[in-house]
């Protein structure tokens, strides 16, 4: 009986407990509703991603309405991915997340933090796994909205000004969507993905098309931080809360990647997107390549590590849009396997630096100091992410390395594929810098008598950093999914 | 002596209980003319609103406690979700309301009467809470 | 001309688009920010609303001996819209309003000083 609404009750279940949680109120039993609550939502995920493993894609028809009538729920192999990651990362970082935010969340704002993740969730969720444009807006705005409040949350007052400034570019963003899909409606009638996918080419040479693939483009790199439109991104990571930033540097961009693929591959179709407008894909290979090489050299000079970091996200994604900006199979392939990769990668770096703030009490470079020998757990874990950045072989960075250059190949693009690995130097250099700070340097002698992270902490860091190196070594299943997808993705039609 | 204040507080009270039966007016003609859930939950609001501006928010605080507020923040988004939880235990797919009474066009009028109530309930509770709370802020000596 | 009045409620919406981005990006006062970004979304609801009027149709509610109805579709998704619109202008204003708490100010250029003053304290 349960089994044919899955899809919904991925979203019904985060949903309603939001509402709980602020009737709820008390901090411990919120944090409890939380995590069960994400740890059903990553059963059903896998649920789920089984089922279209089996069987191909699965539709869910909301209120009963056919679509194209309708609101039509659509899961396929890319959806079903980014619904696991999501929900995986959820439910690492929540039993992480109650000692870290009892520490960093003042106790009668606890339970408010608690509802505004569930619905962050919901709205990523739903952002997965929805079919119609209209209702991927509407889930973009709750995840948008939710986390601009979990960002405010943070301790110092500039977390107030990037979520500020995260507000006003992400509102812009959305509302550059919005456009875009109002002007794909006026040409087809039709707000279903796959009816739009079906309608396009027959209305392909109308300016309007035109004029909203260039809305969704730039809307939705406004969310997902292409430079130069990633100027949000390193204060709202650098000052949010250590598990919000850990959560939110995950799944966010990710899945407005993911939104991307879908406009750009489901709807829109290679085919078409390079008959109206070619130079699209020489301009988004040339803003990832400026987004790589100039976020990798900012984040060189960093002194606060959480902003280091922040800006080594922004050119990991530019890693994910080359991929993308590719239209082959192994770019995108290449893409699609960076996006899951750097998930984990990410997660297990803020996971690593909310156990240095939790003892800490900073994230600057010159708290570090030392700290591998008084921290071991948490700096080697710490080690292991960074390689993992760097792509070295045996962790899940170098797999994705590997597929992107193998993918510039393929197309001939020999420069591209050395400025992968010369970026991958710069990566090294900024990683270096944390860690000479942690083993090599001794710590200054006014530092607090600290002992390792609490075990609560450590636990899901570890599981983490586990899958990176996991992941790395045996990178079968994720490969496969990726290949078969990007194929399918590329074969233009619905997957 | 009549002053301003005095012309305020009489019109006010006699202006808002019609402003209350205005917003369950379009609540529940939403159907039949423009209305619905956001619009009536906003007029219900604004009664409120008037009634903090002319008399205090202290009063206003009285009238409306946070509990209250929270709670129909709250209860609205569960009534709504609630009513899909129920039309999917009914053996319909989610918020398919035609299985919610035997007739279908019966289970349509209940399920959209229904959850425009709890979209109107979220509405008033979180504008009151938004206007209370900001304009509250100076006075009260927590957050 | 019949560019102009053809497509009039086209040119209503560029107009106020530009004026609500332009205010976006040039206003330094944080709330004058969020009125920029409310015209800019009021200018998205004109294109919906005016995109789904259909000559010689009346409103979309079902009534005796009407033939031509205006497309009601736009209609919910701009209701939609308007919501999203509200929540996120309360939330830009709830965040003024604790930025101006925190920093005393609520222009964005001494916001920026005040900024780097709180960076160059942390690096020590």
């Amino acid at each position: 009986m349960i089994t044919p609404h899955l899809p919904i009750l991925q979203i019904i279940l985060p949903l309603m407990a939001a509402p709980v949680a602020i009737i709820l109120r008390r901090p411990g039993a919120t944090w409890a509703l939380a995590t069960v609550i994400t740890w059903i939502a990553f059963a059903i995920a896998l649920m789920l991603m089984m089922e279209v493993l089996a069987s191909g894609p699965l539709t869910y028809r909301i209120g009963g309405w056919a679509a194209p009538w309708g609101i039509e729920y659509r899961i396929d192999k890319v959806g079903a991915l980014v619904l696991v990651i999501v929900s995986a990362i959820g439910s690492v970082v929540m039993p992480y997340a109650r000692k870290s935010v009892a520490r960093e969340i003042a106790t009668d704002r606890i339970y408010l933090f608690y509802a505004m993740y569930l619905l962050c969730l919901t709205g990523l969720l739903g952002i997965a796994i929805t079919g119609d444009v209209f209702n991927l807006f509407v889930f973009l705005e709750i995840s948008s909205l939710s986390s601009y409040v979990l960002i405010a949350l943070g301790r110092d007052r500039r977390a107030l000004t990037a979520a500020y400034r995260y507000l006003i570019m992400g509102t812009i963003g959305a509302t550059f969507y919005i456009i875009g899909v109002g002007l794909m409606y006026m040409a087809t009638g039709t707000l279903n993905m796959a009816d739009l996918a079906s309608l396009i080419p027959s209305v392909i040479d109308q300016r309007t098309i035109l004029a909203a693939l260039a809305f969704l483009i730039v809307g939705i790199s406004l969310k997902l931080a292409l430079f130069p439109l990633h100027l949000w991104l390193p204060n709202a990571y650098a000052y949010a809360p250590s598990v919000v930033t850990a959560f939110l540097a995950a799944t966010a961009t990710k899945v407005a990647v993911y939104i991307l693929i879908r406009i750009i591959f489901t709807i829109f179709g290679v085919e078409q997107i390079l008959a109206i407008m070619p130079s699209v894909q020489n301009a988004l290979m040339s803003l990832a390549l400026a987004g790589i090489f100039a976020a990798s050299a900012v984040a060189i000079y960093q002194t606060n590590i959480k902003r280091l970091l922040a800006y080594s996200s922004v050119a990991q994604i530019g890693y994910i849009m080359l991929g993308i900006s590719m239209l082959s199979t192994l770019g995108l392939a290449g893409g699609i396997i960076h996006l899951f990769n750097h998930a984990l990668t990410k997660s297990a770096l803020f996971l690593a630096l909310g156990c240095v703030a939790y003892r800490m009490g900073g994230t600057d470079i010159s708290h570090m100091r030392g700290l591998g020998r008084r921290m071991p757990w948490t700096m080697a874990a710490f080690v292991v992410g960074g390689l993992s950045l760097i792509g070295v072989p045996t962790t899940v960075g170098f797999v994705s390395k590997w597929y992107l250059v193998a993918a510039a190949f393929d197309k001939g693009l020999w420069p591209i594929a050395g400025l992968i690995v010369i970026s991958s130097l710069m990566a090294m250099v900024y990683v270096w810098r944390v860690i000479e700070a942690a083993y090599f340097q001794p710590a200054p002698e006014d530092a607090p008598e600290i002992t390792e992270a609490p075990l609560s902490m450590l636990v899901p860091l570890w599981l983490i950093t586990a899958a990176t190196v996991y992941f790395g070594i045996d990178a079968t299943r994720t490969l496969n999914i990726a290949l078969s997808a990007s194929e399918i993705l590329l074969g233009g039609g619905q997957p | 002596m009549l002053s301003p204040r005095s012309i305020l507080r009489v019109v006010s009270k006699l202006l808002i209980p019609p402003i209350l039966l205005f917003a369950l007016y379009v609540q529940f003609h939403g159907d039949f003319g423009p209305g619905g859930g956001f619009q009536a939950g906003v007029i219900f609001a604004a009664a409120f609103i008037l009634y903090a501006l002319v008399f205090g928010i202290r009063n206003a605080r009285k009238v409306a406690p946070a509990w209250l507020t929270r709670l129909m923040l709250a209860g609205g988004l569960l009534l709504y979700a609630g009513v899909g939880v129920a039309t999917m235990i009914l053996g319909g797919d989610f918020l398919d309301y035609s299985a919610l009474r035997s007739d279908p066009i019966a289970g349509q009028h209940l399920g959209i009467l229904l959850i425009e109530l709890g979209v109107g309930t979220t509405v008033a509770g979180a504008m009151i809470s938004i206007f209370l709370i900001f304009d509250g802020r100076d006075r009260e000596e927590s957050n | 001309m019949e560019i102009f009045t053809g497509l009039f409620n086209y040119w209503v919406v560029i107009v106020l688009m530009m004026m609500g981005f332009y205010v976006v990006i040039a206003q330094h006062n944080l709330v004058k920010k969020i009125i920029g970004l409310n015209i800019f979304q009021v200018s998205v609801f004109l294109f919906y609303i005016s995109m789904g009027k259909i000559k010689g149709g009346t409103a979309p509610i079902i009534g005796e001996g009407i033939e031509i109805y205006s497309n009601p579709l736009p209609h919910v998704l701009i209701l939609t819209a308007i919501v999203v619109g509200v929540a996120t202008t309360a939330l830009g204003l709830a965040l003024t309003v604790r930025i101006n708490d925190a920093f005393g100010t609520i222009e964005e250029d001494e916001i920026e000083v005040l900024e780097a003053a709180d960076d160059e304290q942390a690096t020590p």
